[in-house]
């Protein structure tokens, strides 16, 4: 069953834990990034001064061992959130905290953080370098991280072997010799390879077929177990986001929708956006084709988002004070919701029938 | 959908006993092994199977699209009456985009990154025909509306790292329809969308079939992505369509034991929580070095003695549906059992319907 990864060091570094196993291991506080448009462009088209609003004030904690699923609309900022989380690029706004230090502080410099933190990329194929076989990108990550190259080959061949790429056959061959589902899973060794505390992975199964998939994520939920690991799952897979989840987080235009349990959120969305696209899924019925997208209209402008509830242009349950009003996220037995519906006072003609019934219940 | 009529006309696509060697590595890899598919016009016909299959192989074949150095390609492909293996490069170049055209697993590969999405339409537009840049800018931002991305005109000049994925992958789709193609090969068009947009690009590709005619050759892992657009289905397996038929049929009856695995393994409640997600044991075979009887033998659960001698011809089941398989009665029974067990779904919304 071993990959290779030392427990030894996985021990050392659970010893560090800040403030005990209750603590998150990752909070996020009013994490913006906005993208500024290229000049002429903005000049001629939309004036000065305009930005991609990409991600817009979002909050979220991870807690230790647990997973997170992200859910959302194509464009709402899950990849964005992903990439402030691994650095990749700097947050406009906001506080990434990890393990109770601020990543890039004195006490977790980005170094550091860069080893515990581990992401496998929605594009297979441009995140693995072309030029080495399979075998030496996988080991590539621990060497640089100080193991011996024949340890870091060891292990290497192990995780091969773990996510179903026989070594034998497929240890020497380049990116371009293997299948998409064949890249992405390298990509998740290479991810693993590195024994990291968080790993992130952004839609890292779309690629696989249903069984080779069943078997990616039995592997990852096994060494979450053996590891103590950590996920964010970002996936458009619902039936997927559902099984691996513990919690859920649903995005819309660069802001948190909802959040809860996995269960309870499938179950009973919350938010007008989620039962739009709990229902946007695909029947399996060659009978009952969808005639109609759940959700019509365009996706709104992430350089002008609309006022008040950004999903209002949108949504079967808009009313008027939804376009002037922002929603706030508020928690209510370990889910959170922002819509004016859940808001009680909100002016929202549903709202007081909702704070009826939690003093009924 | 008068498929029977569509029959009778001769296929848009037509491939016979298609095989790919790779001939790059230490060993030749065979990874496609006699591929019999035809498509008719107007037809969506979807691709599925293990990842490595060769579905993706099988696709850029048809466009001719590997290196032709370290490639061996043999059998015949023939696409709106041109004898695709022995059209010569100026010929070629013609070909791809204005008769078949192609959108790809990873949107950023299609892409150029260092030109906007709109340079790259008019660009293709103009190496087809003589038109002068403006008209050709006024179709792209007719593509860009038909595909439905929102305010067109300036998403023209956007470049392809400025979108989401979703809103790539209808620009890719723009870009496939540019030169007005009658064939459009798809490789997993909607694999990393959200359900709402999935849905969307689904039902525009259903629409691009019905009112340009286009035939689809849709490659996906996704079932009910599948069932959405495709009229037929094709089930690949270590190079080879093990299975193919009308999409109900495949569906509800399965023939293969290959294909009944893959429904079973997204069955309902087949995810539960916290329970182990059933896969196919095994590996598929190394395509190095193919045994000589059926591919999928070493992980079928009715494998006999017999299933390792040859390679199993396809059996006929009526109505263009054939699995390549000695025991598509154990399959079949399999089926009507677990039906009988489970009182199938599927079956009872046929009941209703
Ligand atoms: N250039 C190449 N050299 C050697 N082998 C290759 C090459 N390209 C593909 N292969 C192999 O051929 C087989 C078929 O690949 P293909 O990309 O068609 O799979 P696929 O069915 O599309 O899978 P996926 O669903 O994972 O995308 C794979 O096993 C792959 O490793
Ligand atoms: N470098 C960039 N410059 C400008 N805009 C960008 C840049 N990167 C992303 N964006 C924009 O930011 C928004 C969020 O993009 P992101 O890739 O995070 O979405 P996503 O939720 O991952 O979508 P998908 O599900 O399609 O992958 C989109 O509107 C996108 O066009
Ligand atoms: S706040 Fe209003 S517009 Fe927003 S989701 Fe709730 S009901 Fe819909
Ligand atoms: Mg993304
Ligand atoms: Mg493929």
């Amino acid at each position: 069953m071993s990959i290779g990864i030392s427990i030894e060091h996985i021990g050392v570094a659970a010893d560090s834990d800040r403030g005990g196993p209750a603590q998150p291991l990752l909070t996020v506080n009013g994490l913006v990034k906005h993208f500024d448009l290229k000049k002429g462009f903005v000049d001629t088209v939309m004036g000065r001064g305009k930005v991609v609003r990409a991600v817009d004030g979002v909050d979220f904690r991870i807690l230790k061992g647990e997973t997170l699923g992200v859910v959302g609309e194509s464009g709402c900022g899950k990849s964005t959130t992903a990439r402030l989380l691994m650095h990749l690029i700097d947050p406009s706004a906001g506080e990434i905290v990890f393990n109770g230090e601020t990543v890039g502080s004195p006490a977790l410099p980005l170094r550091e953080y860069r080893r515990q933190v581990q992401m496998v990329f929605q594009d297979s194929y441009s995140s693995l370098n072309p030029r080495l076989t399979i075998q030496d990108s996988i080991a590539f990550g621990p060497q640089v991280h100080g193991v011996p190259k024949q340890e870091a080959i060891t292990r290497a061949r192990n995780l091969l072997e773990r996510v179903g790429l026989e070594p034998r056959r497929f240890a020497g061959r380049y990116p371009h010799e293997l299948s998409g589902g064949q890249r992405q899973r390298v990509n998740i060794a290479r991810a693993l390879a590195c024994e990291p505390r968080l790993v992130i992975l952004d839609e890292a199964v779309s690629a696989l077929d249903k069984s080779v998939e069943a078997q990616v994520l039995n592997l990852l939920m096994d060494l979450k177990e053996e590891f103590g690991l950590t996920y964010l799952f970002i996936s458009h897979d619902l039936h997927v986001a559902r099984y691996i989840s513990d919690r859920v987080m649903v995005m819309y235009l660069g802001k948190v929708a909802e959040t809860g349990p996995a269960e309870a959120l499938f179950e009973q969305p919350l938010h007008p956006y989620t039962r739009a696209l709990l229902s946007s899924m695909p029947s399996m019925d060659p009978d009952r084709r969808t005639e109609e997208a759940a959700l019509a209209g365009d996706p709104p402008n992430p350089i002008d988002p609309p006022p008040g509830c950004r999903f209002h242009t949108r949504c079967p349950l808009a009313e008027a004070v939804c376009s002037q009003r922002a929603p706030s996220l508020k928690t209510r037995q370990r889910r959170e919701t922002a819509c004016l519906i859940h808001e009680p006072g909100s002016g929202h003609s549903h709202a007081a029938a909702v704070a009826a019934a939690v003093h009924a219940s | 959908m008068n498929t029977a009529s569509r029959a009778d006309s001769a296929p848009i696509v037509s491939v016979r006993d298609l095989r790919v060697t790779f001939n790059g590595g230490k060993k030749p890899v065979s990874a496609v092994n006699g591929v019999d598919l035809s498509v008719a016009r107007g037809e969506t016909v979807a691709l599925i199977g293990e990842s490595g299959s060769g579905k993706s192989v099988t696709l850029r074949s048809l466009l001719r699209l590997h290196p032709e150095r370290r490639t061996r390609i043999e059998g015949r492909i023939e696409v709106a009456g041109e004898d695709v293996l022995a059209l010569g490069s100026r010929a070629l170049a013609d070909y791809r985009g204005r008769v078949a055209s192609m959108i790809f697993q990873e949107p950023l590969l299609a892409l150029d990154p260092v030109y906007t999405v709109g340079q790259q339409i008019v660009e293709s537009i103009r190496r087809h025909e003589r038109i002068s840049p403006a008209e050709a800018r006024k179709r792209a931002l007719e593509l860009f509306e038909r595909v439905r991305i929102p305010s067109p005109e300036r998403r023209l000049d956007a470049y392809p790292h400025e979108m989401s994925g979703g809103m790539r992958q209808r620009a890719m789709i723009a870009l496939a329809l540019a030169c007005r193609p009658q064939v459009l090969l798809a490789d997993e068009p909607t694999t990393a969308l959200d359900a709402t947009v999935q849905i969307q690009i689904l039902l525009l590709l259903r629409e691009l079939q019905r009112e340009l005619g286009l035939a689809i050759v849709f490659v996906t892992h996704d079932m009910g992505a599948a069932v959405e657009v495709a009229d037929r289905f094709a089930v690949m397996y270590a190079g080879r369509i093990v299975e193919e038929g009308p999409t109900r049929e495949v569906i509800r009856n399965p023939r293969h034991p290959y294909t009944l695995a893959l429904m079973q393994a997204r069955a309902d409640g087949a995810m539960e929580k916290g329970a182990r997600l059933a896969s196919i044991p095994g590996a598929p075979p190394d395509l190095a070095q193919l045994p000589t009887g059926c591919a999928f033998a070493e992980r079928c659960t009715f494998v006999q003695p017999a299933c390792l001698q040859s390679r199993p011809e396809a059996v006929e089941l009526g109505g263009g549906h054939r699995a390549r398989c000695l025991r598509t009665d154990a399959t079949a029974q399999a089926v009507a059992q677990s039906a009988r067990a489970t009182a199938n779904t599927s079956i009872l919304l046929t009941e209703t319907a």
